[in-house]
């Protein structure tokens, strides 16, 4: 379920490292807490952002969940097919409903994350 | 077992648009006694629009009908309890709909001449000296048009004493049982909100407030009798110690409806709050609005009251003073919902001081009553004494597979509204139940035989309430596919 | 107490199963310091009958039997009585928001319908559920730029409705929205372009808000003033107080967000409210709306439904960072509005509009004009407001605004409007007493005028 070669943060988000470029997403275990997923709120390109601080936000019916940012970097490109089809999130979380991708500009920052192990105990799995 | 209702047929009814004809009417204007204009030379070719694409052409027939029959699709106090907790849904009585539309007020212009208003504005008044009385406050504006409105405006008063005073400060504490007005209101006022976490009764932790009230504190925005329905056992001790201080309370005054003729806010300590007049005193809810949100201070804040204020002469006349340097602003163009405040002066004078003193003890009396009955089958987080309303959760039907969303969708077809669900938020699966005062005995004994008869079906057949409403002539409706792709106007299929 | 529906028997039985000796034992656990421990100082009950009598007692104290020709912001329009008829309905009168679809629907189709014929009339792609009023719906209109833009400043009007900037000013003072007014040209009475062009190159401004009718009631050129707006990166917010002029007026398409008050719509003057204010703008600004919408779905049985939707926009989901406080809506009184729509309809707002032209314009026949140019039922005229509006009391007529009070400049002017309820004999009278009065300052001006 979790992806061995993913890290995962405490909020519930994933991120993939190929070369400088991350990719963020949520977890499966976030898009299951918040149900049927209406809508996606996500940065411009070009926008900074940095680990810990808010990157966009989802949305059920009736709530907002913030997406906090596994890493810190240059937002290089926005997953915006997501904006006319948010229940992907639901269907595939880990795979092409992903959010963002981001330009690293610290990439030792994901020593800090948690490996899938700790990510599914975490999560009482 | 279902008691209170059967089903009965309802009409179907299209939109509006789609039972328009081209020419069809109903209306006529009298005959035009001065000359006809030409539009397009009066305005200007471009400044004249062409025909209202898609507005409606129907006939009068055609209107009353369909209004009535989309009525016959809604829940109404007038059907029966709705015991909306934290909304105080009480009997509106109908006088106070006649007095509104009393001619001299329902059609008096807010320019109007002084001299002319004398009426409109002795009504304002005495409206403010009563609300004072019942609140124990100093003053009273009534300005604000609903409750939001009132908080913003009682935070902007309190941001002005503090300025004045040399220092706005930077936080609002706002506990986390509050209504989610109270944090948007603080951002509105510029405040940045620290949440307070209360102790395991349900109460405002005295311990953990003292460790946040600092002298960067503006206030504390609090709700009393708490959004539980408990009345904070600690509450003079609480506005102590943020007088001690130097910052200030503000009361979210929507649980009013358990306090009037019994506390007065003003008399433990609080320095400003707002009133429901759609709550605590009757105003018809109207399916959202319109309401009323008057707020009351201490002296101390009166100089910063929203302008205009009434003044009255020594020959007794009022006026509308505009000349108050302290003032925050006017939060409204004119004076406020006045056709709110006629009615609420209207069930205020029909209760009298006693009647309201009674009304409020028949409102805990049946909260309580209500409490008692349901405790044996639900499951009571917080077991403080209630006022007005009592809150439960639903942890003992959840294990049986059932939310307190589907309970409060089954109860629909016992012929009741909902309580309210899901609030406040420290209460997990909350079934929040405010009966007020307006019910009597039989009304509650059926709506807790409906939520008892309801937990027992959860033990014996829980998909069946999960898939409630059954006898509505609407079943549950898509609330996500609404939200992914919303249609929020009506247009021709054709284009659609 | 009448609207107490038990027996003393009745409240025995309860306290019984309570184990109580009295409803005050319910109240015992209140800390002694917080009791009241005297009656309140109100009079006892009353009567229906004495209720009336006071009321209509008040009634009698304010103005009966006028005629007027206010308006600058609340107009006097005719109330068909299908609209009582249908908001006197409990089912309308004493529900609830419509959180619950399922036995709501009565109230979420009229909203629906409300949203849609406030498109059409605007020319906007989406409407809110309503806002308080118009006055707070031009903050709120502002505060949604603020979100869109991302900038912060706002410019409005002079023309636009003196007692709303006053609002929008309350509102921005501590959301760090800087707002700031912009002049208009003296002889038109309209926007001053050049004025505004110069304070939007300053740059950072989120809204530009523009009033059509303005407060003096000229028509504005929304589509120059949306042209400027937008070439500055700012959004273009139109206000109006007048909802009937849209029956005549071409929409303001051109406008980025349209901020509006619907008095006019059978919603009577009631001493300056309950009304009901809307917000309309483009669907890509929808998730910045405040205010309840309700959209269109299906339920269960694939039945079209009604819902509120968007809702984590708001205040109960969203807290501190919601896109206002605003909680209550007006939608009865924008039932009102609803149903006034239906009974004129496409044709009849069409009609009353003519109407309301052709009254103002057959009273400002002969009358000295302050302003130049389009105007649809107000328009300003210089005399001495107080010696007209004296004489016209005389003949049981509430005359205009006198606009000193707003506009130090306009001493000496009066905002006059006359809607479909003016009849032939008060617009003569009218005009006898402006004669009788005299316009001093139009013979100066027109002294002024010779000598140039």
């Amino acid at each position: 379920m979790y992806p061995e070669d993913f890290r995962y943060t405490k909020e519930h988000e994933w991120v993939s490292v190929a070369g400088a470029v991350g990719t963020i997403g949520i977890t499966d275990h976030a898009q299951h807490e918040l149900g049927d997923i209406v809508y996606v709120d996500l940065p411009k390109v070009g926008a900074t952002i940095s680990q810990g601080g808010t990157v966009g936000s989802v949305e059920s019916v009736k709530a907002v969940s913030d997406i906090y940012s596994p890493v810190s970097g240059e937002v290089v490109e926005i997953n915006s097919a997501l904006a006319d089809t948010p229940e992907k999130l639901n269907e595939n979380p880990h795979g092409d409903a992903w959010l963002v991708k981001v330009k690293l500009s610290a990439p030792d920052e994901i020593k800090s994350l948690m490996s899938a192990e700790d990510y599914r105990k975490y999560i009482g799995e | 077992m279902i008691k209170k209702t059967r089903p009965h047929i309802t009409q179907n009814e299209p939109l509006l648009f789609e039972i328009s004809s081209p020419g069809k009417k109903g209306y006529q204007l009298p005959e035009l006694d001065v000359p006809a204009v030409d539009a397009t030379k009066a305005l200007g070719a471009g400044n004249v629009r062409e025909q209202i694409e898609g507005f409606p052409e129907v006939s009068e027939v055609e209107v009353i009908r369909h209004y009535t029959r989309l009525s016959t699709w809604n829940y109404a106090i007038d059907l029966g309890l709705y015991p909306l907790g934290s909304c105080t849904m009480k009997y509106n009585p109908r006088i106070n709909e006649t007095v509104a539309r009393t001619e001299g007020l329902a059609w008096a212009h807010p320019y109007q001449p002084e001299e002319l208003s004398q009426g409109a504005m002795e009504i304002t008044a005495v409206l403010e000296d009563m609300l004072a009385e019942i609140t124990g406050m100093d003053a009273v504006t009534l300005q604000p048009a609903a409750g939001a409105h009132g908080e913003m405006t009682g935070i902007f008063l309190m941001r002005a004493l503090l300025q004045s005073q040399g220092n706005p400060r930077k936080t609002l504490l706002i506990p986390d049982s509050a209504h989610g007005t109270n944090p948007a209101t603080a951002t509105m006022a510029g405040y940045a909100v620290q949440n307070i976490k209360s102790n395991d009764r349900g109460f405002v932790d005295l311990d953990v407030l003292a460790k946040y009230v600092t002298e960067d504190v503006a206030g504390l925005m609090i709700t009393n009798p708490s959004t539980i329905g408990v009345f904070e056992e600690n509450i003079t001790k609480i506005t102590d110690l943020l007088h001690s201080k130097g910052a200030l309370v503000y009361m979210d005054g929507a649980n009013m409806n358990a306090l009037v003729g019994m506390a007065r806010p003003g008399d433990f300590g609080i320095d400003v709050m707002h009133l429901n007049l759609h709550k605590t005193f009757s105003t018809p809810h109207g399916g959202g609005g319109p309401g009323a949100g008057p707020v009351a201070v201490k002296k101390a804040l009166e100089p910063f009251l929203p302008t205009p204020r009434l003044r009255r002469s020594q020959e007794n006349r009022w006026s509308w003073d505009y000349d108050r340097p302290q003032t925050i602003g006017r939060v409204r163009a004119f004076y406020g919902n006045f056709g709110v405040l006629v009615r609420a002066l209207a069930y205020i004078m029909a209760h009298g001081g006693d009647g309201l003193r009674r009304a409020t003890m028949d409102a805990v009396l049946n909260a309580n009553y209500l409490r008692k009955l349901l405790e044996p089958y639900f499951d009571l987080p917080y077991n403080a004494p209630s006022m007005h309303e009592c809150v439960f959760s639903d942890t003992r039907q959840v294990k049986q597979g059932a939310r307190t969303g589907d309970m409060a969708k089954r109860l629909i077809d016992y012929g009741f509204h909902p309580y309210t669900v899901s609030f406040p938020l420290i209460v997990p699966g909350a079934l929040m139940i405010e009966p007020t005062e307006t019910e009597g005995k039989r009304e509650l004994d059926l709506f807790a035989d409906a939520l008892i008869s309801i937990a027992k079906e959860i033990e014996d057949d829980v998909e069946h309430v999960l898939k409630a409403p059954h006898l509505t002539r609407t079943s549950r409706v898509d609330e996500t596919a609404a939200a992914r792709k919303p249609i929020v106007r009506w247009k021709p299929s054709a284009e659609a | 107490m009448r609207y107490l529906p038990k027996s003393e028997s009745e409240r025995r039985e309860m306290l019984d199963v309570l184990g109580l000796d009295s409803i005050e034992d319910l109240f015992s656990h209140l800390p002694e310091e917080t009791k009241l421990n005297r009656p309140l100082n109100i009079a006892p009950g009353k009567s229906e009958y004495e209720i009336v009598e006071y009321f209509r007692a008040r009634g009698n104290e304010n103005a009966m039997n006028y005629a007027s020709f206010l308006g600058a912001g609340v107009y006097n329009h005719y109330r068909p009585v299908m609209v009582d008829t249908i908001v006197s309905r409990g089912e309308f009168l004493t529900s609830y928001t419509p959180y619950q679809a399922e036995i709501s629907q009565g109230t979420l189709t009229t909203i629906f319908e409300f949203q849609t014929m406030m498109c059409q009339l605007t020319g906007m792609d989406v409407a809110n559920a309503s806002m308080y009023d118009g006055s707070s719906a031009v903050p709120e209109a502002a505060m949604m730029a603020v979100r869109v833009t991302g900038r912060n400043r706002v410019l409005v009007s002079r023309t636009v409705h003196p007692e709303y900037r006053e609002v929008l000013r309350t509102y921005a003072q501590h959301q760090g929205m800087p707002v700031a007014d912009f002049g208009y040209v003296d002889g038109t009475g309209a926007v001053d372009l050049a004025d505004l062009e110069a304070q939007i190159s300053a740059g950072d401004v989120a809204a530009v808000v523009i009033q059509t009718p303005n407060f003096f009631g000229m028509v504005e050129d929304v589509k120059t003033a949306a042209d400027l707006a937008h070439k500055h990166g700012a959004l273009l917010v139109v206000a109006f107080t007048e909802a009937v002029s849209l029956g005549l007026l071409a929409p303001p398409r051109e406008a980025d967000i349209v901020a509006g008050e619907l008095q006019s719509f059978a919603i009577s003057p009631s001493y300056g409210g309950p009304y009901a204010g809307i917000i309309a703008t483009k669907e890509k600004y929808i998730r910045q709306l405040p205010g309840r919408i309700v959209g269109e779905t299906k339920d269960t049985h694939g039945n079209r439904a009604f819902c509120l939707t968007l809702a984590t926009r708001e205040q109960h989901i969203r807290r501190e960072k919601a896109t206002s406080n605003i909680c209550t809506n007006q939608a009865l009184i924008a039932l009102m509005a609803t149903v006034f729509m239906s009974v004129y309809g496409k044709e009849g707002l069409r009609e009353l509009a003519e109407q309301n032209l052709a009254k103002a314009h057959y009273l400002s026949e002969d009358m000295d004009l302050r302003f130049r140019g389009p105007f649809f039922n107000e328009f300003v005229i210089r005399t001495e407001p107080e010696a007209l509006n004296a004489e016209l009391l005389k003949h049981n007529i509430i005359g205009g605004l006198p606009l000193g009070r707003f506009y130090p400049e306009l001493e000496g002017c009066m905002l006059v409007c006359a809607t479909e309820m003016a009849k032939r004999a008060h617009l003569d009278q009218f005009k006898k007493c402006a004669d009788a009065v005299g316009q001093p300052a139009m013979a100066a001006a027109r002294n002024e005028g010779a000598r140039a």
